[in-house]
């Protein structure tokens, strides 16, 4: 009888640590290199991969990918604002007006895309034009939000990978990561794959409880920074000029999505490569709130006639 | 972050990590897998449709090589006829990685099936193809794709991809050698574009047109003239239109003639 309760029982606690193999996944900084990518038949694959698909040395690549964007995200005193243009462009070709560049990279916040009241909980990431990621991660008690950002395709597929690795963590660890860990595992996957010819630069922000409102800049050099302001892409410039203007981190929430919207509206209207709709959403505590996805149209002529500003374009001809 | 930060790097470099010289010649690359075999696709939803179509012209150089290649294909049904599939795939540029790429997904959308009893559902489907095209984001598959069915609701969708797989769902799309042509149109003619309601106010105030879903003749008139128009303008655009319409009874295919010169 012993020997079969001892045949069918264990101690409560054998399962407590992780296996050999578990700690080696765990402790594992780089993800494994080419392993999954097809890679070609020459030497070396990044000047091959750049005569393909680089229009800028080689304006008549046969493979044009999208490029172009700007992105920024801001932390103030109500959470973390972020917001995007939408236009992707092949050379002088207009691709698509409607990217959504702002992803959500939490399992539990993935999928709605709709403008909603409530906050949705999870992470959310950025993308900008082919060379730019961001994310935004919101966690409070059980509560998250994630917001990311990226350039279309190599963006569009490490924040899923992220997405998973922050899921992973979640299950191994019960609680959420913090966007410090989340933005390191970016980083540590854009450095392990350093020259190899991947284009991105993100911002990942988020909110826990461990860290309160946090935003990284992760790019595809390996650089990794925390900061309470950054704006990512061929906009970007246009875009820290109205931001350094009129930022201050004791912005009311309604300055704050007054402003990131303001500052991507100067970025549309003077970078040929920005346009489209206007992205925008606040991260806080309980989570992410999309605050509209909006024709840059109708909002620069209101700007223009309502506040008198753009006083350089004129309104008749 | 030097790379990302200066906003001329549309003229000089973009953000890539590796040195580029600005003076440096073009390299010619002594490897070149890659033949475009022109051809434009296209494709539009509606409420309870979804219609991919696409020329059947195959082209290399100024060689037409073929009048009968069919850029559209059934994907993931029981057998070579693609008889009892839901998802319809478009590709247009090289027309062997585009081959490739079909049977890949067909066979993953297959065993999909055999694993789970189930049918793959188009959104499903759509992430798949995704991080199909970004296994090979070093050395890329040269093909635009479309990704077509109807979603969990029973809507039309239509999901459109770069060559390096990122994707986004949308209400229509042109790929191809013709995108930069069909559009324009499309966006005017389906999305309602700079169209505005008349009477509604004056300047600015005028007010803009909602974008509706589009009956199924409707489309497929458009679709029809979006080809036609295409054909007069651009030499690789011809032959016939082979046009592929899912709906919830199944997916059905038609082809009109077009011009053959």
């Amino acid at each position: 009888m012993d020997k079969l309760v001892a045949q069918y029982s264990r101690p409560p606690h054998q399962n407590e640590f992780y296996s050999e193999q578990e700690q080696q996944d765990l402790t594992e900084s780089l993800p494994p290199l080419s392993l999954k990518f097809a890679m070609p038949p020459v030497d070396n694959s990044a000047s091959f991969l750049r005569a393909m698909t680089d229009d800028h040395s080689n304006p008549s690549c046969p493979i044009k990918l999208a490029h172009g964007t700007t992105t920024l995200a801001f932390r103030f005193q109500g959470g973390i604002i972020v917001c995007t243009d939408s236009r992707a462009t092949a050379g002088n070709w207009i691709a698509s007006q409607t990217v959504k560049k702002v992803i959500p990279v939490s399992r539990l916040s993935r999928g709605e895309d709709k403008p909603t009241k409530d906050p949705t909980p999870g992470l959310l990431g950025t993308m900008a034009g082919g060379a730019a990621v961001s994310l935004i991660y919101s966690l409070m008690g059980d509560e998250t939000g994630d917001e990311m950002e990226a350039g279309p395709e190599d963006c569009q597929y490490w924040l899923r990978y992220l997405s998973q690795q922050c899921t992973l963590h979640e299950i191994r660890h019960k609680r959420r990561i913090t966007v410090a860990a989340a933005s390191k595992i970016l980083a540590n996957l854009t450095y392990a794959y350093k020259g190899y010819g991947l284009s991105m630069g993100t911002m990942l922000a988020g909110v826990t409880p461990q860290e309160g409102p946090a935003l990284y800049y992760i790019d595809s050099d390996g650089t990794r920074l925390p900061g309470n302001l950054f704006c990512v892409g061929s906009g970007q410039t246009f875009a820290y000029g109205v931001l350094d203007a009129n930022y201050k981190y004791d912005l009311t929430e309604q300055e704050a999505l007054d402003l990131g919207r303001r500052a991507i509206l100067a970025a549309m209207h003077r970078d040929a490569y920005s346009g489209g709709f206007i992205n925008l959403y606040h991260v806080k505590e309980e989570g992410w709130v999309h605050h509209g996805f909006d024709d840059m149209n109708p909002i620069f002529w209101k700007t223009k006639l309502d506040r008198g500003e753009f006083s350089n374009v004129t309104s008749e001809l | 972050m030097a790379s990302l930060l200066d906003h001329t790097a549309r003229g000089e470099t973009v953000g890539y990590s590796f040195s580029q010289s600005a003076a440096a010649p073009v390299k010619q690359h002594g490897f070149y897998p890659y033949t475009d075999n022109g051809g434009s696709t296209l494709g539009i939803t509606g409420s309870d449709f979804a219609i991919l179509a696409g020329d059947t012209r195959s082209t290399s150089g100024y060689n037409i090589n073929s009048r009968m290649v069919p850029k559209v294909f059934k994907i993931g049904g029981d057998d070579e006829t693609g008889e009892g599939a839901h998802i319809i795939l478009s590709v247009v540029g090289f027309a062997a990685d585009g081959n490739a790429l079909k049977e890949r997904l067909d066979s993953v959308v297959k065993m999909y099936k055999y694993q789970h009893g189930k049918p793959m559902s188009v959104s499903a489907c759509a992430q798949r193809l995704s991080t199909i095209l970004y296994q090979k984001r070093f050395f890329p598959y040269y093909v635009t794709a479309i990704l077509a069915g109807l979603d969990e609701e029973g809507k039309g969708a239509l999901y459109s991809y770069d060559p390096v797989g990122s994707y986004e769902r949308e209400q229509c799309r042109a790929a191809g050698a013709a995108a930069s042509l069909i559009m324009p149109f499309l966006d005017n003619q389906v999305n309602f574009k700079n169209q505005y309601i008349p009477g509604s106010g004056e300047g600015h105030a005028l007010e803009a047109k909602k974008a509706e879903p589009l009956p199924q003749d409707h489309v497929k008139q458009l679709v029809r003239d979006a080809f036609t128009s295409a054909v007069e303008r651009h030499i690789e655009v011809g032959d016939n239109l082979q046009m592929m319409i899912a709906t919830k009874d199944g997916i059905q295919e038609v082809y009109h003639p077009l011009k053959k010169d």
